[in-house]
């Protein structure tokens, strides 16, 4: 369980939000959305402490996460695999050794079975093919999998995916959503999804939380939603339904 | 006011980079590759460098001290001593500063803007152990490396340019150098290229690390990285001068 109290955070002068307080149970696929730059790529790096806020805290398996020392910070993040926006693949190598690289320094595996799983992992994706490539030969779907694939295979508590089928086409939009739905009923791992993107919404998520005008305007279940008369909510899906219509 | 900030930033950079410099097994294998980026790969153009420099040095001389009353042997002290006390180090400072500074800065701050630096921060690595400490530590160890291959071929290069021009016999340019070589002259450039390698790999560093804007952004850091280095080679060398000589 992932407990967000009273959190706020500014950029020098620039508020970014305040006062967002929420919490993320165990297994749950929580899904962070709202308007461009309002904040909810900033709210996941706080989450694996990547960022520290301007005030309050958030609470895993009991402890406030920014009291850790920078050991216990980089204990926990090894918790949480991340799926960046832009995938964040690192292009010196290929996408073998992306999907290997955690398990080189985190384990102590040999050469077989660091193999076997990078390809059980690839396999996962429905790349095991494409193992040699180098990144920079990828398409955005195939980078977002690969980028998949070396999140969960430390085989974390957590996942948190940013924006991840922004820039993709319909299908493999799916094809993604449908990987954080198996990722979180086959290894029981509790999401965050960050997105913008209210199809994928109404896809994946069990819970919402709605960042608006600096602050945690709405959260609850998705049911909830879809019932809800607050006027931001409704205007933010209402203009989200008009963009996938048009 | 803005320096200050600059200044303490790369302090922190600075000294969080000498704590994780205790985590060997992060950093080991991108040593390896750092040491033969900065010092393997930098060798044919520290030759090129070092053999124009020698060679340019030995003419001019021959040309400014042509005169019946002052022995050969003066062209070879005077590009002997040049070479080792200050031009295979500033000058090899100043190359390496575009091309050792401008690649690490451009490294890092796409490895910043496209997030991959926040991949490796959020699996649990220590990005300024994995990425900045190498680069520093490779610069400071084949910095010195390579003055001593541009010193070599500077002199190499001097003694090849009085023999075909033939205003210098190579037993005359070498009866100078010898007569006029000191260890500390040596131990000096060594000391002076340690510095630069220290300054130009740690701005490029600090400049790509914390590169923000795209790629524009990413230009505009390793263009800084490279004019910054070689302002702070030129400062350093004189400090250094006046603190050691």
């Amino acid at each position: 369980m992932i407990e967000i109290k009273n959190l706020k955070k500014s950029f020098g002068d620039l508020l970014v939000w305040e006062g967002v307080s929420f919490t993320i149970e165990e297994g749950d696929i929580t899904a962070i959305i709202g308007r461009s730059g309002c904040g909810k790529s900033v709210l996941l790096k706080h989450i694996n402490a990547l960022l520290t806020p301007d005030e309050g805290e958030i609470i895993i398996d009991e402890k406030n996460i920014f009291d850790l020392d920078y050991v216990d910070k980089r204990l926990l993040r090894q918790k949480f695999g991340v799926l960046f926006q832009g995938s964040a693949l690192f292009d010196s190598i290929n996408t073998f050794e992306n999907v290997a690289f955690p398990l080189r320094y985190f384990t102590n595996q040999n050469e077989e079975e660091i193999h076997e799983n990078v390809m059980r992992a690839l396999r996962y994706v429905n790349l095991e093919n494409a193992a040699q490539q180098e990144t920079a030969e990828l398409s955005g779907g195939m980078r977002k999998r690969v980028g998949l694939a070396r999140a969960i295979i430390l085989e974390p508590k957590y996942i948190m995916y940013d924006e991840p089928t922004s820039g993709l086409d319909p299908q493999t939009a799916d094809e993604i959503n449908g990987l954080i739905l198996d990722m979180a009923s086959q290894f029981d791992v509790t999401s965050i999804v960050v997105t913008h993107d209210m199809h994928s919404v109404l896809e994946v998520a069990d819970k919402v939380a709605f960042l608006d005008q600096q602050k945690l305007s709405w959260f609850g279940t998705i049911d909830e939603m879809k019932q809800s008369n607050q006027k931001d909510l409704v205007n933010f899906i209402t203009a989200s339904e008009y963009q996938i219509k048009q | 006011m803005r320096v200050f900030k600059e200044l303490g930033k790369y302090s922190s950079l600075l000294y969080q980079g000498l704590r994780s410099s205790t985590e060997f097994s992060t950093y080991r294998k991108n040593l390896f590759q750092e040491l033969v980026k900065v010092g393997y790969d930098s060798v044919p153009i520290i030759i090129l460098v070092g053999i124009f420099t020698g060679s340019v040095m030995t003419l001019q001389s021959a040309y400014q001290l042509e005169s019946a009353f002052i022995p050969l042997s003066t062209i070879g002290a005077i590009v002997s001593q040049s070479i080792l006390i200050e031009l295979a180090a500033v000058i090899s400072g100043l190359v390496l500063a575009g091309k050792v500074g401008a690649r690490v800065a451009t490294e890092l701050g796409t490895m910043r803007v496209s997030e991959q630096i926040d991949a490796l921060e959020s699996m649990g690595f220590n990005s300024v152990s994995f990425l900045v400490v190498p680069r520093v530590l490779a610069g400071i160890l084949m910095f010195p490396v390579i003055y001593i291959v541009a010193s070599v071929c500077g002199l190499a290069g001097g003694v090849a340019a009085g023999y075909f021009s033939g205003q210098v016999p190579p037993a005359d340019f070498l009866e100078g150098a010898r007569m006029y070589f000191y260890p500390w002259d040596v131990a000096f450039g060594m000391v002076k290229s340690f510095v630069f390698g220290f300054i130009i790999t740690s701005i490029a560093c600090y400049k790509g690390y914390f590169a923000t804007g795209g790629a524009e952004g990413v230009g505009n850091s390793t263009t800084q990285a490279t004019v910054l280095g070689c302002i702070y080679i030129l400062l350093a060398d004189f400090v250094l001068a006046a603190l050691l000589l």
